[in-house]
C-alpha cells in the first residue's frame, strides 16, 4: 500500500502482519460463542448429552453459560457444515475448493467455480470502469473549459452521488430488459459506471486545473493554441490526479457491479453467489464469494498502483 | 410529436438562458450559482416528461415525473412508514454507532505508532472493499428487523471514518504539538484543543462518504429480508408487482434523504471547520 513506499519492506510489513494475525486470532475466538448454539443442536441430534436439553430451553441461556456448561462440545462449533461464523480455515478451504482445486481439474469455467463468477463480475466492472472513466474525463474537460458546464454539472454530479444507487438498481434492470437489452452485463455496467464516474470527475477537474498561472502564461508567450495547451500542459499535469482517482474509481466500480448483482436475481457473478448462498442457506459460499470479491478488489487496485508508478516514472514525476 | 418538440424547445431555451446567465455580469453572484443548476435540473425533468409522453413509453416501464409526483402525494403514509423503518431506525442508528465506534477506535489506535502503521493500510484496504456483501450474513445474525440493517451500516461506515480520523489526528505538525507541550498541556488537553479540531476536515470527508454508504447499506440489507415495511422492501416488491410509480416515489424519497443528509453534514462542516482554507471565501 501507499505508505510502504521508501521504507524497508520488513519494517513496513511487521505491523501489518501483526495486526492481521490479531484479526485472525480474534476471529477464531469469536467462532466459539457465535456457533455454540448451532453446535449444541447438532451434537444433541447425534445423541450427546447437552445441558440444558432442548434448543428452545437453551435460547434463554447466555452463550457464555452454554460454553461453560458444555465445554467438551465447544470444539464442535469449529467444524460445522452451516456455521453462523465459519473459521478462517473453513473459508480458505471453501475458497480453494471453488478456485484452485477446480482449476486443477480443468473445470475453472464450470458454473460452480468462483473463477467463472469472478470473471463475470470483473467483466461488468471493467466495462463500467471504462464507461465511468470516460464520462468522468469528458465531464471534467467540459467543466474546466466551460463555465456553464461548471455551474450546471458540478452540483448535479454531487447530488447524483447522494442518491443511493441501490434504490435505482432494480429499475435500471427493468428498463434495460424492457428496452430489449437481454444481457445482464449492461445494467450492471451502468450501475458501476454511475458509482465510478464521480471520483474520476472530481480528480480530473482538480488535475486539469493544477497547472499554475505562470505555466499557462508561458504557453501563451509560445503562442500555443488551446488544443496545444491542453495536450502539452493540462493533460500531462493531470496524470497524477487521474491515477489517484482511478484507484478510487475501480473500487467503486466493483462495489457497483456487486450491488447490481445482489438485489436482481442474477445467476452469475460474485454478488449472485452471495445471493444464492443466502437463499440456499450455505454460509460458506457467501463467505468465499466475499473473500473472492476482496481479492479481486485488491488485485485491481494493485494493478493500477503499479501502472501509476511506471507511468509517472516514465513521465519523470515522482510516484 | 408535439410533446417532443416542446421538450426540445424547452431544452434549447433553457440552455440559452444558462449560457447567458453564466456570461452575464452577475455570473459570480449567489443567485446565478443556484439558478443555473436549478434550470439544468428542471430541463432534465421536462425532457423526461416530454420524452415519455412523446414516445408513448408505457408507465409500467418508465412513468413520467408528473405521475411519480401524484403517487408521491397520494401515498405519503406508506412513504413515511418506510422512511421511519429504513432511515430513522436502520441507517441513522447504524451511522451513530458506526461513527462513535470508529472515532473512539481511531483515538485508541493513534496512541500507538505501531498499531497505526499496521491498521492504516488494512483499514484503507477494507474501505475499498464491497462490504455491502455482508448484508445477508448480518440479516442471518441479527434478524429481519432494523438491528440487522443498522449492523450492515456500522460495518460499512466504520472503515472510511476510522481511516480518515487516524489520518486527521496525524495532521498536526511538530511545531503545533511543541507549542502545546510548552504550555504544559496534558495528552487529553492536546487531544481536545489541538488534534481533534485539526482532524475535523478529515473526519468530515469520511462522514460525507459514510452518509451515502449508510443509505446504500440500509436499503440493500432489506433486499435480504425485512418486516413488511421499509424502502428496500417496497422497492423490491414494487418491481415485482409492477407498481413502478411507487418505486419511483421511494427513489425520490431516497434522493431527498441522501441529499439532505449530505447537505446537513456540509452545513455542520462549514461551522466546525470555518478556519480551514477550503472553507474560506465562501
Amino acid at each position: 500500500m501507499g505508505c510502504a513506499r521508501g521504507i524497508p519492506m520488513t519494517k513496513a510489513a511487521l505491523p501489518i502482519l501483526t495486526v492481521l494475525a490479531a484479526i485472525v486470532g480474534i476471529w477464531y475466538l469469536a467462532v466459539a460463542p457465535m456457533n455454540i448454539r448451532v453446535a449444541l443442536d447438532t451434537v444433541e441430534r447425534t445423541g450427546a448429552v447437552v445441558t440444558p436439553e432442548g434448543s428452545v430451553e437453551r435460547r434463554a441461556v447466555s452463550v457464555w453459560r452454554l460454553m461453560a456448561q458444555n465445554r467438551e462440545h465447544v470444539s464442535a462449533g469449529y467444524a460445522l457444515d452451516r456455521p453462523r461464523l465459519p473459521t478462517p480455515a473453513q473459508v480458505g478451504g471453501e475458497l480453494w475448493k471453488t478456485t484452485g482445486e477446480m482449476a486443477a481439474k480443468g473445470r475453472a469455467w464450470s458454473k460452480r467455480s468462483l473463477i467463472y463468477h469472478s470473471w463475470i463480475t470483473l467483466r461488468s466492472t471493467l466495462w463500467g470502469f471504462v464507461l465511468g472513466t470516460s464520462i468522468g474525463i469528458i465531464g471534467a474537460i467540459a467543466i474546466v473549459y466551460s463555465r456553464v458546464a461548471d455551474l450546471s454539472i458540478m452540483p448535479w454530479a454531487i447530488i447524483s452521488q447522494t442518491i443511493p444507487i441501490v434504490a435505482l438498481a432494480p429499475m435500471i434492470i427493468v428498463v434495460a430488459s424492457q428496452l430489449g437489452v437481454e444481457s445482464r452485463g449492461v445494467p450492471k455496467a451502468i450501475i458501476s459506471a454511475y458509482l465510478c464516474f464521480f471520483p474520476v470527475l472530481v480528480g480530473m477537474v482538480k488535475g486539469l486545473r493544477s497547472p499554475e498561472a505562470s505555466q499557462l502564461d508561458l504557453l501563451k508567450t509560445y503562442d500555443a493554441s488551446g488544443l496545444q495547451t491542453f495536450l502539452k500542459l493540462r493533460l500531462p499535469g493531470s496524470v497524477p490526479y487521474l491515477f489517484t482517482s482511478l484507484k478510487v474509481g475501480i473500487a467503486a466500480a466493483l462495489v457497483g457491479t456487486i450491488v447490481g448483482e445482489l438485489p436482481t436475481g442474477a445467476i452469475s457473478g460474485l454478488g449472485a453467489r452471495i445471493l444464492i448462498g443466502d437463499q440456499f442457506g450455505t454460509p460458506l459460499a457467501i463467505w468465499a464469494a466475499l473473500f473472492a470479491a476482496a481479492i479481486l478488489a485488491g488485485l485491481l487496485v494493485t494493478v493500477l498502483d503499479v501502472t501509476q508508478r511506471l507511468t509517472l516514472g516514465r513521465m519523470g514525476m515522482r510516484a | 410529436m408535439s410533446w417532443l418538440f416542446f421538450g426540445l424547445g424547452f431544452w434549447l431555451i433553457a440552455w440559452g438562458v444558462n449560457i447567458w446567465l453564466a456570461r452575464s455580469a452577475w455570473s459570480g453572484t449567489r443567485a446565478v450559482k443556484v439558478l443555473v443548476p436549478v434550470i439544468f435540473g428542471v430541463t432534465l425533468i421536462v425532457l423526461w416528461e416530454a420524452g415519455v409522453r412523446g414516445l408513448n413509453v408505457s408507465p409500467v416501464i418508465l412513468p413520467p415525473p408528473s405521475q411519480v409526483a401524484q403517487t408521491f402525494a397520494a401515498s405519503t403514509d406508506i412513504l413515511w412508514i418506510d422512511f421511519v423503518q429504513t432511515v430513522l431506525k436502520g441507517a441513522l442508528r447504524g451511522l451513530a454507532i458506526g461513527i462513535t465506534a470508529a472515532v473512539i477506535c481511531a483515538i485508541l489506535i493513534d496512541r500507538s505508532a505501531f498499531l497505526t502503521k499496521g491498521l492504516l493500510p488494512i483499514g484503507n484496504f477494507f474501505a475499498a472493499l464491497p462490504i455491502v456483501g455482508v448484508a445477508p450474513i448480518m440479516v442471518n445474525w441479527f434478524g429481519f428487523d432494523w438491528q440487522s440493517k443498522a449492523a450492515v451500516v456500522v460495518v460499512m461506515v466504520f472503515f472510511p471514518i476510522l481511516v480518515n480520523t487516524v489520518q486527521g489526528l496525524r495532521s498536526t505538525d511538530a511545531m503545533q504539538r511543541d507549542l502545546m507541550r510548552t504550555y504544559g498541556a496534558s495528552y487529553w488537553q492536546t487531544l481536545f484543543k489541538l488534534r481533534l479540531p485539526a482532524a475535523m476536515p478529515f473526519v468530515f470527508n469520511g462522514l460525507k462518504i459514510a452518509m451515502t454508504l449508510a443509505l446504500i447499506g440500509a436499503i440493500v440489507a432489506e433486499y435480504f429480508g425485512s418486516p413488511t415495511r421499509g424502502m428496500g422492501f417496497r422497492i423490491s416488491t414494487g418491481v415485482g408487482a409492477l407498481s413502478i410509480d411507487l418505486v419511483w416515489a421511494e427513489i425520490v424519497v431516497a434522493a431527498l434523504v441522501g441529499t439532505s443528509l449530505y447537505g446537513a453534514v456540509a452545513w455542520i462542516e462549514k461551522r466546525v471547520t470555518f478556519w480551514h482554507p477550503s472553507q474560506r471565501n465562501q
